[in-house]
């Protein structure tokens, strides 16, 4: 058959991508949602555009350029904020605009060849190679292991910060690096959802998973497992649909989470009723 | 014969310029029940920090004793309003955040640490919640797991940061009995602007208003207060049947 090989193509990029797109989405989105970084991250995301419009520019790889904006405009939100006593969601509206009106410029100065901006800011499986499979699979990797050796260190961290300190020296170590990590992920991601919808991503896996359980480790299982759902329902969707995947993906992931609240809502009527 | 586990050399503590504590001079032994009581603003909070090691002095030293060196011996119930109680962890894995002090980045609870959290969480009327998230608790019941999770570790010293904000009427004479009972093993600060309540167990003050000024009596007057610079209204509960305060 004609199409069996782009078929085959089709269902291993897919397959891998929507597995390491939700363990990596699980593990940073439950971080991010928990301690309520939700809009920092929106921040560092479109930050990040700024990389990718300079990376074009100076020909090197713009998934790297995204990296190193990403990171920086982390640290800069939290030096602004803390160092310099500007409020923090100021800081990254600032950081937010000022990533995309450089990745903008720069990608129109770019000369001949305009990019597919279009698979940048919304996602596109044409785009999505191999490489980037690797790396977001190396990424799923890294996350486990710091996510599972320093479990207790990061969730008690989370919880209460100050009571961290009172035992730790390392909790601003640990601060930077979990927030370095996340960017890392989220720029990783960018590839399958895009700029725009990324966020989306992390955001909608641990609270479809908070209606089925409240402690954190147990919401990261679940938000990869609705994350994963998602993202290959999505994926495949898209392509038989010809329809852009990131945002199929996101569409998915907000249909699952209505019907699982609308679910969740009967069930707890009816628990009621009975009473 | 009582030890002295941590004295305090005129200790200065200033937030940017803004001068905190000034010259603080205080020995804690080991039996003692300390009221910290004054302004708000004058400086109580920063005292527990600056023994915890959350603040450095602008000037002065902090003196442990060897059993209480690099603070791993002492335990802390903060003011409420520092952890975020919507987030999802579980009573038992907040007690046992308590042990933190004693295990390194890399850690693993052992059978031991989860009985000494079972144990805990008996103690303190929790069993039913153990499993339950911190988000499905009453305020008085989040203040009952900090408490645990300040004393599991079995600490020297004992810092509490206002307790009685939180604590329910029903939990109000037990958690002050339980205080007593854990004066028997540890020696005890407590931060409060409800003298009223605390006076039962409490065995000296410490009026902290910038100065710091040490009253080694549970008797307290309105005189002493204004002599110290602590301006603070003692206020007696009629009924309360260990009342202390003279002279009124």
């Amino acid at each position: 058959m004609e199409g069996s090989i782009f078929q085959y193509e089709f269902i291993l990029k897919g397959l891998l991508g929507a597995i390491f797109a939700s363990i990596t989405a699980g593990l940073a989105g439950t971080y991010i949602v928990t301690k309520r970084m939700v809009f920092l991250s929106g921040g560092i995301t479109h930050a990040s555009f700024g990389g990718i419009g300079i990376g074009y520019f100076a020909g090197i790889n713009p998934v790297a350029g995204a990296a190193i904006f990403s990171i920086l405009s982390a640290l800069g939100v939290e030096y602004l904020s803390v160092r310099q006593k500007i409020r923090e969601d100021s800081a990254i509206g600032i950081f937010w605009a000022f990533g995309m009106a450089t990745g903008i410029i720069f990608i129109y100065l770019t000369p001949g060849y305009t990019p597919n901006l279009m698979g940048y800011l919304f996602g596109s499986i044409l785009t999505v190679t191999y490489a980037d499979i690797i790396a977001l699979g190396i990424m799923a990797l890294i996350l486990i292991l710091y996510f599972g050796i320093f479990y207790r260190t990061i969730l008690y961290i989370s919880f209460d910060e100050l009571f961290a300190r009172t035992y730790s020296k390392y909790v601003n170590v640990f601060k930077y690096i979990t927030t370095a990590l996340i960017a890392l992920t989220i720029v990783l991601n960018i590839r399958m959802a895009g700029v725009v919808l990324v966020i989306s991503l992390l955001t909608i896996p641990p609270n479809i998973a908070m209606m089925f359980t409240k402690t954190y480790f147990k919401i990261v299982l679940w938000s990869v497992a609705a994350g994963f759902l998602g993202t290959a329902t999505g994926y495949a969707i898209s392509y038989f649909a010809g329809i852009p995947t990131g945002a199929t993906i996101i569409f998915t992931l907000v249909v699952i989470w209505i019907l699982v609240k609308i679910v969740s809502h009967v069930v707890d009527r009816m628990r009621v009723n009975v009473r | 014969m009582s030890v002295c586990l941590l004295e305090m050399n005129s200790v200065s503590v200033a937030y940017d310029s803004n001068t905190v504590l000034h010259d603080v001079d205080l020995k804690v032994y080991d039996n003692d029940f300390i009221g910290v009581i004054g302004p708000n603003g004058g400086g109580k909070t920063t005292l527990l920090k600056v023994i915890l090691g959350l603040v450095k002095p602008v000037k002065g030293m902090l003196v442990f004793n060897q059993e209480l060196s690099n603070n791993i011996n002492i335990g802390y119930l903060p003011q409420m309003s520092t952890s975020d109680n919507s987030f999802p962890v579980t009573v038992k894995d907040v007690i046992l955040s308590g042990l933190m002090m004693r295990k390194g980045l890399i850690t693993r609870m052992t059978m031991n640490d989860r009985n000494k959290a079972s144990q805990v969480i008996d103690e303190l009327g929790l069993t039913e919640l153990s499993g339950s998230s911190l988000n499905e608790l009453s305020g008085g019941q989040i203040q009952r797991v900090l408490l645990g999770r300040s004393i599991i570790g079995d600490p020297r010293l004992l810092l509490l940061d206002e307790p009685g904000n939180f604590v329910d009427a029903n939990f109000e004479a037990d958690f002050y009995e339980k205080l007593r009972v854990l004066n028997r093993r540890m020696a005890i600060m407590m931060v409060s602007h409800d003298i009223g309540t605390i006076t039962a167990h409490i065995k000296s003050f410490a009026c902290v208003n910038r100065h710091l000024h040490y009253h080694p009596s549970s008797e307290i007057t309105n005189e002493d207060l204004m002599s110290y610079g602590c301006p603070i209204q003692l206020i007696t509960h009629g009924e309360v049947p260990h009342t202390v305060l003279k002279n009124h």
